[in-house]
């Protein structure tokens, strides 16, 4: 369901499996189990990219699964299981000690688009792949900690509105016209990961303090954090 | 230290000499003092400030080896400076910026206290420096960010990647109103707007109390204003 790589600086997390990579709880355990592991190896320049192979990047929560419950209580039940438990993988990226890249492959939809959104940077194709935030459709109600990212990440309200309220399928272009993701310029899997790559080179080469980087980013998410109970470690004075 | 100038209803404010203009205690209770002249000064409610420096520097931050003999000096620095912004942001007039050199971490959040940034373009950067020296990032330094940089990757940029702003990025990025060619077209731009404010006319009290509601998020770090909007602290110095 994933897998963590170390390729020098480097922390590669790749979702694997079935074709629409979708969050079961025991995906959401590995991946949260995964990016411990990487905080717990990181050194100063390490970096983390996150990217997935085929059609998908991540096609959301194991919504199947929530219906193999046989009942609409169950259903329900298990839904909100995963809503919970996907609330610390995205509290651990915020909190993970070294700059975050998500390069999509492919298709990110709900669940899965939030994941991308926890990352620093953003990269997708241009030839294909969509980011749908698909609960408007299939009428289901956000969490708090989804709208609180969508917030911190999309500063315009009209692109927050394309993203959340039109149910629309975003591709690359319109993407970074709504300032969704940083770069939508290539045209292959291959093409993706190489600009994550390039960049995350780059940013290695500062050899930034890990613990540093995660505590001004997190400041810069103030509200977010405060869903997801992390401390930005307020200072009420510098530590000069 | 600093002088002051009036030329017709213009306030000059200069932070002079040829240095780094590093905001140790000293010159920051020179400027809140010059802050307190202009403001009783009688025709205050139909001026306009401009800030601006002499030589290569706008000011490159807290005097960080002065809080390196003695720790307790840096609570006094970040005290003092929280003071400075609160007096500027309720300063019954308009306020310019005129940036002629380099303005890092805590020099660049006294630039962006200002109503409007211009600066010059063949020289010079904004540069939150954090990450790059291992700071935290104070917690009003981030509410100061949030106040004028709008867009989220813009603000990444800035503060997550420490990044070396000139002019004609800031432009783009929207942190900077214009860009000029040199330091002294930027001073005389300043002044030029200026006047167009003055001509404009209007009560300088009331402007300032707008500006006080508009960056409310800000004077609440800076001078501890409670939720009802009143003032629990107000010109009356540092918090110590």
């Amino acid at each position: 369901m994933c897998t963590l790589e170390k390729r020098g600086d480097l922390f590669l997390l790749t979702l694997t499996g079935d074709g629409e990579h979708r969050f079961h709880p025991d995906t959401i355990a590995t991946i949260l189990s995964l990016l411990e592991q990487a905080k717990s190896q990181s050194t100063r320049g390490s970096i983390l990219i996150t990217t997935a192979s085929g059609k998908f990047f991540s096609n959301g929560f194991d919504l199947a699964w929530a219906q193999t419950a046989g009942s609409k209580t169950g259903a329900a039940n298990r839904l909100h299981q995963m809503v919970e438990s996907f609330k610390p993988v995205v509290a651990a990226l915020l909190d993970l000690p070294m700059p975050t890249i998500a390069a999509l492959n492919g298709h990110a939809a709900a669940a899965g688009l939030i994941l991308a959104l926890s990352h620093d940077y953003v990269f997708m194709r241009k030839d294909r792949g969509v980011l749908y935030m698909s609960e408007v459709d299939i009428g289901l109600s956000m969490p708090d900690y989804f709208s609180a990212l969508v917030r911190a990440k999309i500063g315009t309200s009209a692109a927050r509105r394309e993203l959340l309220l039109s149910g629309k399928k975003i591709r690359g272009e319109e993407a970074v016209g709504l300032a969704i993701v940083d770069s939508a310029a290539y045209d292959s899997e291959e093409g993706v990961v190489e600009a994550s790559v390039r960049l995350g080179e780059k940013l290695a080469a500062k050899k930034w303090s890990g613990e540093v980087y995660a505590s001004i980013r997190k400041s810069l998410y103030p509200e977010l954090c405060g869903i997801l109970g992390l401390e930005t470690r307020v200072f009420a004075t510098p530590k000069l | 230290m600093c002088s002051l100038e009036k030329r017709g209803r213009l306030f000059i404010l200069k932070l002079t000499g040829d240095g780094e203009h590093r905001l140790n205690p000293t010159l920051l209770d020179s400027l809140r003092s010059t802050i307190n002249q202009i403001r009783s000064d009688q025709s205050s409610s139909q001026s306009v400030l401009i800030t601006t420096s002499d030589g290569k520097f706008f000011s490159n931050g807290y005097d960080l080896a002065l809080a390196e003999t003695n720790p307790s000096l840096s609570v006094l620095m970040d005290s003092k400076l929280r003071s400075l912004v609160a007096d500027l942001i309720s300063l019954p007039m308009p306020t310019i910026a005129a940036v002629t050199g380099h303005a890092s971490a805590a020099g660049c959040i006294l630039a962006m206290s200002h109503d409007y940034v211009l600066m010059r373009r063949d020289r010079g950067f904004l540069y939150m420096s954090e990450l790059d020296i291992e700071l935290i990032v104070p917690a009003w330094f981030m509410a100061v960010i949030r106040m004028k940089i709008g867009s989220p990757a813009a603000r990444r940029d800035v503060i997550l990647t420490a990044a070396k702003v000139t002019a004609d990025v800031g432009v783009k990025m929207g942190i900077i109103d214009s860009a000029h060619d040199s330091a002294a077209e930027t001073v005389e731009a300043a002044v030029k707007l200026g006047e167009e404010i003055i001509q404009r006319g209007g009560d300088g009290h009331v402007y300032g109390k707008r500006r006080e509601t508009l960056l409310r998020e800000v004077l609440v770090h800076t001078i501890g204003e409670d939720e009802s909007g009143l003032s629990v602290v107000r010109n009356t110095g540092s918090k110590l």
